[in-house]
């Protein structure tokens, strides 16, 4: 368990009723765009188990949509959201699941603009959340630490490549985990930094021979 | 400095070796962990101190229901009533009651509030210190050393257990926020330490074993008519610890106590909705039409 902090306690300044139902809807759906990078035209979210239950009465669904088109936990208008203008250009549509292997608090959102995303996550209480998979990969992603994703050819030398990269810059890790989806074929990184990382190591990374795919998700200001 | 203070007895003992308030000492800790100043720290807390009186301020004025329809309108029968008759207990005890609910009110309507220690539990603190503040013209800096105070009593029971309903039932939420407001009062009136861990002690132990088992699953009912009633036992607590009554058991032991107390509690009253008020007959029939999936 994380250490709590004195602004833990006294805060957040939030949209209400919950904090794992609201607030955590709308981090969950703010982490996706941050790493979808740009404006969703289309939105699937499928809701499971608690979130499906209870989403509706608990602005779930609304916190969702909000997030993804770019709101904060205390924004006010997240709660007219469908009536707003802000939703107005973008296709949103919820489904609802019950599913016991999921956490009771989880979502699927599948992202349709200039490119196709599916993206996971859980909100795992007091407005934390956790992001645990981008398409095809096992992730945990927080949104507390600006992060680097790397999907490459699982072979050696590549996570000496990408830190030496970053220790050039100066940049400290916070944490660093691999998982690949069998010895020898794509493996995805995701590293954790203290200090955020300037646009040039991201091409710097892209340009490594065998990665495929390097993303860089800003932390959660909220 | 000591940054690691992880109990109560810790705190006590710092305070009184280092000459300092509590509230002292925990914004120092938090601008070293967030790395700001401590006028940094006290900028951030006056912004939620702000954003409790916004919400009080709206949703004082309104009726509007929740999504589920089941509350929303408390408040404004409180005032309605209050407008012809006065409180027994004279106009701070309305100014809490009211407060109380129109920040609760305000969660359950998806207005803007602040989440102390969680969106449950937060008119309580609220409620308490605010109406004593206005009712006694405390000063902001009164005011914010206050919230620091309370919001270190919160920060030092969650290093001993989660504040999630979920996890210790209702005591850990509505419970916790009580014990907070009650410091928040009584530091803001002048209590010295002992006084405002005695109050906060004396107000967690009212409230040891009080489940959550909200109906439909919202944070609705009880939760929000259970807020004017713990911002009352934090005012309870603090004038019992202003005269010097003691708790017998010492805090840390008393967050033992719940933390054990928690642990023993079914899954079925914590938070799951599987048992207790949400499967009354009148639980369930609301469930029936808020749910209609
Ligand atoms: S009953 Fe449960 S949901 Fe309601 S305020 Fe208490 S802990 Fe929160």
């Amino acid at each position: 368990m994380k250490k709590s902090t004195l602004f833990d306690i006294i805060l957040p300044v939030m949209v209400g009723p919950s904090s794992s139902h609201t607030a955590g809807a709308v981090r969950l759906g703010l982490l996706a765009r941050h790493i979808y990078k740009t404006e969703p035209k289309k939105v699937i979210f499928t809701l499971y188990n608690s979130y499906a239950h209870t989403g509706t009465g608990h602005g779930t669904d609304k916190g969702l949509l909000a997030g993804i088109l770019g709101l904060g936990v205390d924004d006010r208008r997240i709660k007219d959201i469908f009536n707003s203008s802000i939703s107005k250009n973008v296709d949103y549509s919820f489904n609802y699941e019950d599913n016991f292997r999921r956490h009771p608090n989880s979502v699927d959102i599948e992202i349709d603009g200039d490119k196709k995303m599916f993206i996971s996550g859980d909100s795992v209480g007091a407005g934390n959340i956790l992001i645990t998979q981008i398409n095809e990969f096992k992730v945990s992603l927080s949104g507390n630490y600006d992060t680097i994703i790397i999907v490459y050819k699982d072979k050696p030398g590549m996570v000496s490549a990408v830190t030496k990269m970053l220790q050039d810059e100066n940049v400290n890790i916070a944490s660093l985990d691999c998982d690949r989806n069998a010895k020898g074929q794509d493996a995805s990184m995701i590293i954790c930094i203290d200090s955020p990382l300037n646009s040039t190591v991201i091409s710097d990374i892209e340009n490594i021979k065998d990665v495929y795919f390097v993303t860089y998700v800003e932390k959660l200001g909220i | 400095m000591d940054r690691n203070i992880s109990t109560f007895k810790q705190l006590c003992e710092y305070c009184v070796s280092s000459k300092k308030n509590i509230y002292e000492i925990a914004q120092y800790n938090m601008a070293k962990e967030a790395d700001i100043s401590e006028n940094e720290v006290r900028n951030v807390v006056m912004n939620a101190l702000k954003s409790m009186k916004e919400a009080i301020s709206i949703g004082i004025n309104s009726n509007e229901l929740s999504v589920s329809g089941m509350c929303g309108d408390d408040c404004y029968k409180v005032k309605k009533f209050y407008n012809k008759n006065h409180s027994m207990f004279g106009p701070l005890f309305q100014k809490v009651i009211e407060y109380a609910l129109a920040t609760s009110e305000e969660n359950i309507r998806m207005g803007k509030i602040v989440a102390c220690p969680t969106a449950g539990s937060c008119g309580i603190l609220p409620a308490a210190l605010i109406s004593i503040s206005e009712e006694y013209k405390y000063n902001t800096d009164d005011q914010l050393n206050a919230l620091i105070t309370a919001g270190e009593i919160g920060r030092i029971v969650s290093a001993k257990m989660a504040l999630a309903g979920a996890v210790a039932g209702c005591q850990a939420e509505c419970g916790v926020a009580s014990a907070m407001a009650a410091a928040a009062i009584t530091q803001i009136r002048g209590g010295n330490i002992y006084q405002i861990l005695n109050s906060s002690a004396l107000a967690l132990k009212n409230v040891l074993g009080l489940t959550c088992d909200p109906v439909a699953g919202l944070v609705e009912v009880p939760c929000v008519k259970r807020n004017p009633f713990m911002a009352v036992f934090a005012i309870t607590a603090s004038e019992l610890a202003l005269s010097g009554v003691e708790s017998k058991i010492p805090i840390d032991e008393v967050v033992d106590a719940m933390a054990q107390t928690g642990a023993l509690m079914s899954p079925m009253l914590k938070e799951s909705s599987e048992a207790g008020l949400a499967t009354t007959k009148t639980g369930l029939y609301y469930k029936s039409l808020i749910c209609k999936k």
